[in-house]
């Protein structure tokens, strides 16, 4: 039968070589698990969506009671709403701790930067995605987080007179944030995963192509410095994903609420605004960086580039090597970077007053300055600290892995076609 | 209820501490520290030890049907509860009330249900049944506003999930008590935060300018709320021989808001039953996996 299929359209074939056989180091830890996980959380959010919008109605009149109604009468709609909800959050909180893998041991490096650009772009789209399906409960924090939020775009006045304006009206469906903004961010609410689950298509390919990285940063040399993924990758997959999974049932079965915010739970209402307008925790650094920055158009670019400026630090970082692991200077800016990050990200959920935009300015500046300044200078004054010859000599230590054949450059033969 | 407050008590201990270890390190910080943990007005909300606190905690059925007689006997003169219907009172999870007794309680529920068109084209209001929602006085905001003086008493349906206690603390304090919160499973803030504007009610500290027709409340943010005090000290509400409870202000109070919780997450109970039963089975699950990738493993050097 897979020879039958394989003749007409190797997909058996390609499905054995790309996700059985496929070559992975020996040394990956944990922390790359997260990809599988980040693929369980896509997929669950748009299983659990596809439910969700059988039964909710996308306008301003019934979406909040649509919501309640899949909560109260709509067999096991509680379970299915508190998933979908908590969902984007596990969905961010997995994203984020891929990234900063990423960028403590230095995946993005060549000849990995495609495969980083494209996760850059999968990035920007799950927060469109959750901007958007955040609005969809029509909630009062949903209103007023799409008002705060769109109006951002006015600032653009400032550089062509009218067209912010012609933006936020285009955004809206008309004067002000309506039920036609719901109806058409409901629309794309339902296309974005998709186009998502394209870009983690192409991001899985250019990861086969490339190969993984792993704790040294070492490439693939030798065949003893690499498993096939089944069983060894899988299985140690399995275990990240279902203890991922608890920390995932935890979250909706006993605090479904607690990520959200309790004025979501009053319908939305465009004459009452609420005191303290926050966006959802992910959101929350974004949103410091946002309000740091004395300008509105300033705080919008910032805000912007702050993402952006991920695309190019593949050409931003010029060590010698890749992983931080051997990156005696380094290592500490990272962890300097992701404080700074964890800071804004308190500091957003603050009003901006006082000796919080004080803090969430030295943080901003810290963000930028990490990738403009601390990255280029310190890769290129940085003595890396002796590196493992192999993948195999980290694991095995150098006597063994001498004996293992290893530091007999074999040239890099990570993808099947290669080897 | 038995409002033992051992758990609070504790907690309050464990936030002093650290209220007073911020003092000593850091004066500036202090300011906001001692400020820590409040709700919506300048007073600390208590956090109280419900039946239905943390992960294990499930509706005590005598409260609720308690509370409910709070509600009709008190908060549904002004406050309605669209989005629970009486059915939902006979259905397990809930107060579990005789079907025949809502039956009777839906039939001769003052606020009727909106009927119609009839044969001759005509609305009419006819009695409630099972399947019609709990109605407050109030055909719409606009005539609520102007039998209550400009002010609009909210639907109760959601109210202890639409509130909570804001968590104002310093920020080495903040995340630890998140942390905490987590691993407790707090979910209660919104019934914190109810009981404590149920019983806050106060004579206005000299020199405060209470506006005309509002009333002095210590947690409400302001201080100042247009509801007059529902429940008054001694218990408004008297409880039948074997309700399992007194009726006093506090009690009142309590029972309503474990009352008003269920009707908001009437599902809890199931959730929490189903989250022991998930959490062991993943428990487990992910335990039976990592023996597998160990031996697995064991069959390379790593």
């Amino acid at each position: 039968m897979a020879k039958w299929w394989d003749e007409r359209l190797p997909l058996p074939r390609m499905m054995h070589d790309q996700f059985i056989d496929f070559p992975t180091p020996r040394n990956l830890n944990y922390l790359w698990t997260f990809g599988g996980i980040l693929t369980f959380c896509l997929v669950a959010q748009i299983v659990t969506g596809i439910v969700l919008a059988m039964h909710y109605q996308p306008s301003a009149a019934e979406a909040f009671n649509s919501l309640d109604h899949i909560r109260r009468d709509v067999n096991y709609g509680w379970l299915i709403q508190a998933m979908h909800a908590v969902g984007a959050s596990m969905f961010f909180i997995a994203v984020y701790i891929h990234i900063f893998r990423g960028l403590y041991y230095g995946s993005y490096r060549a000849p990995r930067e495609i495969l980083w650009i494209l996760g850059v772009f999968i990035f920007l789209a799950m927060m469109a995605t959750a901007f958007m399906g955040y609005a969809l409960p029509w909630g009062q924090m949903s209103f007023w987080g799409v008002t705060v939020i769109t109006n951002l775009f006015s600032s653009l006045d400032q550089v062509i007179p009218g067209l912010g304006t012609a933006i936020v009206q285009w955004l809206w469906g008309g004067y002000s944030v309506s039920g036609t903004t719901l109806n058409r961010f409901f629309s794309l609410h339902y296309l974005l995963p998709f186009v998502i689950f394209g870009l983690v298509i192409l991001h899985i390919w250019a990861l086969h192509v490339a190969g993984q990285n792993n704790p040294t940063g070492i490439e693939i040399k030798t065949k003893s410095d690499s498993l096939p993924m089944y069983p060894y990758a899988v299985a140690k997959d399995a275990v990240g994903l279902f203890a991922f999974v608890i920390l995932f049932a935890w979250f909706v079965l006993f605090l479904p609420d607690y990520l959200g915010h309790p004025d979501n739970f009053t319908e939305a209402n465009p004459l009452v605004t609420p005191p303290h307008i926050v966006p959802e925790w992910y959101f929350l650094p974004f949103y410091a960086i946002l309000r740091a920055i004395p300008d509105k158009l300033g705080g919008v670019i910032a805000m912007f580039a702050s993402i952006a400026i991920l695309a190019f630090i593949p050409w931003l970082d010029r060590s010698p090597v890749r992983s931080a692991k051997y990156r005696p200077i380094y290592k500490w800016f990272f962890w300097l970077f992701l404080i700074s990050c964890l800071a804004l990200g308190y500091l957003g959920s603050k009003p901006a007053e006082g000796v919080y935009v004080f803090w969430a300015r030295i943080f901003t500046l810290y963000y930028f300055a990490h990738f403009l300044i601390v990255m280029p200078i310190v890769s290129s004054i940085e003595t890396p600290t002796k590196t493992p010859r192999s993948i195999t000599e980290a694991v095995l230590g150098e006597d063994e892995a001498a004996g293992a054949g290893a530091g007999v450059p074999a040239g890099a033969a990570a993808a099947p076609e290669h080897r | 209820m038995n409002m033992s407050h051992s758990k609070s008590a504790l907690l309050r201990q464990f936030a002093s501490a650290l209220a007073a270890v911020s003092f000593m390190a850091a004066p500036v910080m202090a300011a906001e520290g001692e400020e820590g943990a409040h709700g919506g007005g300048s007073h600390h909300i208590e956090r109280q030890d419900w039946s239905y606190s943390g992960i294990a905690g499930q509706f005590d059925r005598p409260q609720l049907r308690r509370g409910f007689q709070v509600y009709k006997d008190v908060c549904s003169s002004c406050h309605g509860l669209n989005r629970v219907k009486f059915r939902n009172l006979v259905q397990p999870g809930g107060p579990e009330f005789d079907e025949e007794a809502v039956k009777a309680l839906a039939a001769e529920w003052p606020n009727q249900i909106m009927d119609g068109p009839n044969d001759e084209g005509e609305m009419f209001e006819r009695p409630a049944k099972l399947s019609d929602p709990i109605r407050g006085p109030y055909k719409n905001e606009k005539e609520a506003r102007a039998a209550q003086n400009g002010a609009f008493p909210p639907d109760l349906s959601l109210i202890t999930r639409a509130r909570g206690v804001h968590n104002d603390a310093a920020w080495y304090i903040h995340v630890p008590m998140m942390l905490m919160d987590v691993i407790t499973g707090y979910a209660e803030g919104g019934s914190d935060y109810l009981y404590a504007i149920l019983t806050g009610y106060e004579e206005p500290p000299e020199g405060f300018h209470l506006a005309e027709g509002m009333n002095y409340n210590k947690y409400f943010e302001g201080n100042q709320i247009a509801m007059v005090q529902p429940l008054p000290e001694g218990g408004a509400v008297e409880y039948e021989e074997n309700a399992g409870a007194k009726a006093s202000l506090s009690q009142n109070a309590a029972d309503v808001t474990a009352f008003l919780a269920w009707a908001a997450d009437p599902s809890m109970d199931q959730r929490k039953q189903l989250g022991w039963t998930a959490l062991i089975y993943l428990a487990i699950t992910t335990l039976l996996l990592w023996l597998a990738k160990k031996r697995i493993w064991a069959r390379v050097k790593h």
